[in-house]
């Protein structure tokens, strides 16, 4: 049984808070959070204990690990806090504002052999595993592309109060929606080591954006593209694909099926045919222990759960494969601040091949 | 409660199967007329009660009904609540509290915004809960519900938070002002009658998966079919095709080889696809077909 504590009551917060308590092996002691209100309320009614001040609950309440699940700007000291104090910790997506941050906490917890974990969910997901188990085992051969996509209705209106629409505290749909696409294509074919073409829009939101679309280039000469809109009502609740172009064929991947389409069959360790294959999650999901909102969100906390306790030797979502999904983020608003060409430019023109940018793209808008 | 109740997944474009499925549902489904054509191939085929959750379009579906009694004569409608997308959305955009705030009643009615005001300030779960009922029961005014339903996301919420207080609330909250007998959909349905035991919901009616493949059936599906067998509740099977993953006569099967199931939802969308799901469950139900 290991003793385990909560900050951040929001959405994500209490969702964890309901997948934790009837862990078997988990003793949910402490919750914390900046609203008296929840707090006087959970207490009142569920009897769990409850703190306001983070500090004060991991000094008083003798636990192993803690779940983080705060708004984004505040990750960075409450993970420091808990990893300086021995915890294992579970922190919400995304993992830190700050990359500097970012690669202190990923020594840190190296250091101190704790657990680390960052809530992206979707590693969990059946689909996207048998669709990584397919990429390892080389079924589409060399990758020459990727589009990773995640379309939702959030922001569908010109409001919002909340830290979701404020860019400082790690709202916007760049962090809350395209991070996960970011994060199954680093999963999926590793992490791009350039991007370009970003483009942050704003629909509805004053302060954030809510559409992203950048191209990702990748070490060994792939391409990418990103595309998420957390403003798209036609979808019913967030939909994230992912498809992967290789020279035998093409694999797209969402949370519901897995469709592979193979030019010449492949042997060995995996034997499939020529044509369409398409596994579906009904055929791959195993039952979880507790089911509140998709298996993938009780998964990747059972999966903290027995890392904890040493029976996994390794999460899914690290610190350290978050951290380089940061990485991408940042690269993006940074990407988005070049200037576009300007239509009526001729290629080649006055600069000579030599002085354009990496990958042979021009990286400023010069005419 | 009937035997067949019919579903309203497909009408919402909810597959768990295919993304695409569910896209082309929801586009044949979008306009209102369609649902009903549906649902009165339903009603031609026998089938009385439409199982539904309270999503604002199933308002326009209570409209046409309330408007021609006399065709509907016996309809009865299981409301399920809360429609959660819409909650859950709200939450994102507003905050917790502001997103409470939000969906208690506004409507000029100045007791219950009076109540709904301090419920809030007192932390008045029942108060709160109840506005909350009454404000998603508000589009089956005039119509039958003997079955009033709390939908899968906030039964395992409050069944994981330990929040049992609540389930009572919702209980007795449909059974005195709606006269309705409680329902309850999880996913966890053996936890789930464990908690309604201790709260002294007794013989509670619980709604879950129950499939051949063990499709969601938090527990696993030995402890669900043996919790079928030997305890005291009234159970009502849902996902028995699992969103398609197995074929009818085998799904029924099944679900009607387990003799204390007492109700079956199903969603489809052509009345041949109703008469032949009725048909099955008819003959599979009969105990001379069984012996």
């Amino acid at each position: 049984m290991i003793r385990a504590g909560l900050i951040g009551l929001g959405k994500m917060g209490i969702s964890h808070q309901a997948i934790l308590h009837p862990h078997p092996d988990v003793d949910l002691v402490s919750v914390c959070d900046a609203s008296q209100y929840v707090l006087d309320i959970l207490n009142k009614y569920t009897g769990v204990n409850t703190f306001s001040d983070y500090r004060k609950m991991i000094e008083e309440s003798r636990l192993d690990c803690v779940v983080v699940a705060t708004p984004s700007r505040f990750h960075g000291e409450m993970v420091r806090y808990a990893l300086e104090h021995g915890l294992h910790v579970f922190c919400e997506k995304p993992f830190c504002l700050d990359l500097q941050e970012g690669q202190q906490l990923v020594e840190l917890a190296a250091e101190r052999k704790l657990v680390n974990q960052v809530g992206y969910h979707y590693r969990y997901v059946e689909t996207f595993r048998q669709a990584y188990r397919l990429l390892q085992a080389g079924v589409v051969g060399q990758v020459h592309h990727v589009r990773a996509e995640a379309y939702g209705p959030v922001v569908l209106r010109p409001t919002g109060s909340t830290w979701r629409s404020n860019k400082s505290e790690g709202g916007g749909c760049l962090y809350d929606y395209a991070s996960h696409a970011l994060d199954l294509v680093n999963m999926l074919v590793g992490s791009p080591s350039a991007v370009s073409g970003a483009i942050l829009n704003k629909v509805f939101s004053r302060n954030v954006e809510d559409e992203v679309y950048a191209s990702l280039h990748f070490a060994d000469g792939a391409t990418g593209q990103l595309a998420a809109n957390w403003s798209d009502e036609s979808h019913r609740k967030m939909s994230t694909k992912v498809t992967v172009w290789g020279v035998n064929g093409r694999l797209a991947v969402d949370r519901q099926e897995c469709q592979l389409y193979l030019r010449a069959p492949v042997s060995g360790a995996v034997e499939l045919p020529q044509g369409w294959t398409v596994t579906y999650t009904t055929d791959l999901i195993e039952p979880v222990w507790f089911y509140l909102r998709g298996e993938e969100y009780s998964k990747q906390i059972d999966n903290f759960v027995q890392a904890v306790q040493g029976k996994s030797a390794q999460v899914l979502s690290t610190f350290a494969s978050a951290l380089e999904t940061d990485q991408v983020i940042h690269a993006i608003i940074a990407g988005a601040e070049v200037n576009p060409i300007a239509v009526g430019t001729q290629p080649g023109g006055a600069e000579s091949p030599a002085k354009r940018g990496l990958f042979g793209l021009r990286t400023k808008g010069r005419r | 409660m009937q035997r067949i109740l019919f579903g309203d997944n497909q009408f919402f474009g909810v597959n768990h199967m295919s993304e695409e499925k569910a896209r082309a549902q929801s586009m044949r489904f979008q306009h209102t007329q369609a649902v009903i054509d549906v649902l009165d191939a339903a009603y031609a085929e026998g089938i009385r009660v439409f199982m539904c959750t309270t999503h604002e379009r199933i308002a326009e579906v209570c409209d046409h009904v309330r408007a021609n009694p006399a065709r509907y004569d016996g309809f009865e409608f299981y409301p399920c609540m809360p429609y959660a997308h819409k909650y859950a959305n709200a939450v994102t955009e507003h905050g917790m509290l502001e997103a409470l705030k939000l969906f208690l009643p506004d409507d000029g009615a100045i007791g219950a915004l009076l109540k709904g005001g301090l419920s809030v300030a007192r932390k008045d779960i029942d108060g709160i809960g109840q506005l909350l009922i009454d404000a998603e029961m508000k589009m089956f005014a005039g119509l039958k519900t003997p079955v009033i339903f709390l939908q899968n996301v906030v039964t395992d919420l409050l069944l994981g938070l330990g929040f049992k207080q609540a389930f009572r609330v919702f209980a007795d909250h449909v059974k005195a002002k709606y006269g309705a007998e409680p329902g309850f959909i999880t996913m966890n349905m053996p936890m789930l009658l464990d908690v309604l035991e201790e709260v002294a919901i007794d013989n509670p009616i619980i709604c879950s998966n129950i499939n051949k493949i063990g499709f969601r059936m938090c527990g696993g599906i030995d402890l669900y079919e043996k919790t079928v067998a030997t305890r005291r509740f009234r159970p009502v099977a849902m996902s028995v095709l699992a969103s398609g993953a197995i074929k009818p006569k085998e799904a029924l099967e099944y679900v009607c080889r387990q003799s204390k199931i007492e109700s079956i939802v199903f969603g489809a969308s052509s009345r041949a696809n109703i008469r032949q799901t009725r048909e099955l469950i008819e003959l599979l139900s009969d105990p001379r077909a069984a012996a």
